[in-house]
């Protein structure tokens, strides 16, 4: 963990860690690490809420709790960016983290694989599989798409592939 | 071509009408003709041949598998033919899987089942099998495409969709469990499955899906230098799954500026793609007809041409619940094919000369069999001088200790999603 910035450090330590090792073919296991990951999430959300840096909205998509969907921001010279976030629980969990996707990004970076994916194959992989079953959905926002926002954002905005929603209705009204 | 051509029939068509003099359309006619004969000889390029109903071994250029039959004269394969009894499942028709796909078309197989998610690209073109013109198709489609009008004895299943998905996974399981092709086969609908995709979560799905149906399986891969690869043999319980070796997990601390500038893309070649492909081929035709020595291991190291094989047993703590069961049930079966390991030896010695191999043994030399001695040593090691114990439990403690773990307090699932749902919506 040396190299993370001392922030993100703190706030992991104060996600709950998960102990159920079940994926979505599990049946009543499933649920049980449902029920912990909505623990961790709830926690996490209101961490961030608590210290204003709230940055992203996510709920189950299906009962089941395999796909979720939602919302994530990064704000970058005091502009807000927002896209959609979607992921599917795969099969293997959590032997194998889910993937996260951010699909109206896809086509405009290269640390993407296609559906918009986002690469998270050297700065994330390793720690989640160093930390199962212990690590959740709530981990993988913190370490695997918070990181990713915070390097690719910033890129994508001053080369221009992104424009700020006020930017783009101005210019189409002109 | 074949619009062009119709659309110059057409402006043809229009210019005759349009012109008055009667003198002029003779010509115009004469064109008309040519078009005609132009687009039918473009017809004729595509006939496809017609299935063939039995495998021939008549040597004559009309026939698709003759020198494959000569395997069978050769002495290398008992029965070629039951080739086309076999269904194979190839997972991902990218690089490796489409060109094996291809090979095992051209081998005459019984039936294909393809799975694939994604589109062809240019990008993609550095390897074999797919084509400029296919861009934009799915792989599964253009694959079907290709592999029809090779070989349309062959029976072809194309699947587009994501296996590591829920939805995914249930449908490549059903589709592995369909008998529809041979009603009468024992265990799921599949001889063999090929993983052939370019992600742990993919192999991690297909390993799932191959532990719990019993399914004996083959991997590839290609490393993401493209300079060397490797294929392995898979039957659960056996021999060791894709998860009782994890990849070694080396979490090194990552500064989230380091990710900014390297490329996603990984190499690749379509040599040892190609390498790899055959690899894989070879193995499935050693194992589904049964000639040679099926490996369990084999690399290749295309720097140093050096080409690794091992065996891998099975770990008593894999994390698969799946992979457990089914080598708690090999292990059960260990009597029965003991017994006819020694029933086999016993056959042969039996049907060796019952002379003494040489008539005086004047220096009273013997052979010992070294596998027997290197077991009985292996106990030796197991068993600790008296007084001594070990500090640490062995295998099968550990798996026991393991379930013991504390069920953690039970909260309502639905009280749960009310308080995230809240949390978002302030």
């Amino acid at each position: 963990m040396e190299g993370w910035d001392p922030s993100t450090k703190s706030t992991l330590t104060q996600i709950p860690l998960l102990t159920t090792k079940a994926g979505p073919r599990d049946g009543a296991a499933w649920t049980q690490r449902l029920k912990e990951e909505y623990k961790a999430l709830i926690a996490y959300t209101q961490m961030n809420k608590s210290k204003d840096n709230d940055w992203f909205r996510i709920s189950a998509a299906n009962p089941e709790g395999t796909r979720w969907t939602g919302k994530c921001w990064y704000v970058h010279n005091l502009l807000k960016y927002e896209f959609d976030l979607q992921f599917d629980i795969p099969v293997a969990y959590p032997a194998t983290a889910p993937e996260l996707e951010l699909p109206q990004l896809d086509g405009k970076t290269q640390k993407m694989y296609r559906g918009g994916k986002i690469c998270l194959t050297v700065h994330f992989k390793p720690l989640w599989a160093k930390n199962c079953p212990r690590f959740g959905i709530a981990h993988a926002l913190c370490l695997g798409l918070a990181p990713w926002l915070a390097a690719e954002i910033p890129i994508l905005v001053d080369s221009g592939m992104i424009k700020h929603k006020d930017d783009t209705a101005s210019s189409s009204e002109s | 071509m074949e619009e062009e051509l119709k659309q110059m029939l057409n402006e043809l068509n229009s210019l005759k009408q349009s012109i008055t003099d009667p003198s002029h359309r003779a010509p115009i006619d004469k064109l008309q003709l040519h078009v005609e004969r132009l687009a039918n000889l473009g017809n004729s390029g595509l006939v496809r041949r017609s299935k063939v109903k039995d495998m021939s071994a008549e040597v004559v250029d009309s026939n698709p598998y003759s020198r494959l039959m000569a395997l069978q004269r050769m002495g290398i394969v008992e029965n070629y033919e039951s080739i086309r009894e076999f269904s194979v499942a190839i997972v991902g028709v990218g690089g490796v899987g489409s060109v094996a796909a291809e090979m095992l078309t051209r081998c005459g197989i019984g039936r294909l089942l393809l799975y694939d998610y994604d589109k062809v690209e240019l990008a993609n073109m550095n390897r074999l099998f797919f084509r400029p013109e296919q861009v934009g198709m799915t792989k599964t489609d253009a694959a079907v495409q290709t592999l029809s009008d090779i070989n349309p004895d062959v029976v072809l299943e194309s699947y587009t969709l994501n296996i590591t998905t829920v939805q995914g996974f249930d449908t490549f399981m059903s589709s592995l469990e369909n008998k529809s092709f041979r009603p009468n086969k024992e265990g799921s609908g599949v001889d063999l499955v090929l993983s052939c995709v370019d992600n742990y979560e993919a192999r991690m799905a297909v390993n799932q899906a191959c532990n719990e149906l019993n399914q004996t399986w083959m991997e590839s891969g290609v490393s993401e230098d493209a300079v060397s690869g490797h294929i392995q043999l898979l039957i659960p319980g056996e021999t060791a799954c894709f998860a009782c070796a994890p990849p070694l997990v080396v979490a090194s601390g990552v500064d989230e500026r380091t990710l900014k500038r390297e490329g996603v893309c990984a190499a690749s070649l379509p040599t040892t793609m190609g390498v790899v492909a055959g690899l894989l081929v070879q193995n499935t035709l050693k194992y589904l007809l049964k000639f040679g020595q099926v490996s369990p291991y084999l690399g290749y190291n295309s720097l140093k041409d050096f080409f690794p094989t091992m065996e891998m047993k099975p770990n008593p703590q894999c994390s698969n619940a799946a992979c457990l069961q089914r080598q708690k049930e090999y292990s059960l079966e260990k009597p029965a094919r003991d017994a006819a390991a020694k029933a086999k030896i016993e056959a042969e010695a039996l049907l060796a000369t019952e002379a003494p191999l040489h008539l005086d043994n004047e220096w009273s030399i013997s052979v010992v069999d070294e596998s027997e001695l290197a077991k009985l040593d292996v106990k030796a090691s197991d068993t600790l001088p008296e007084g001594l114990t070990r500090e640490l439990p062995s295998a099968d403690e550990y798996q026991t200790l393991r379930d013991e773990a504390p069920v953690s307090t039970i909260d309502d699932l639905e009280d749960l999603r009310k308080q995230l749902e809240a949390l978002n919506s302030a």
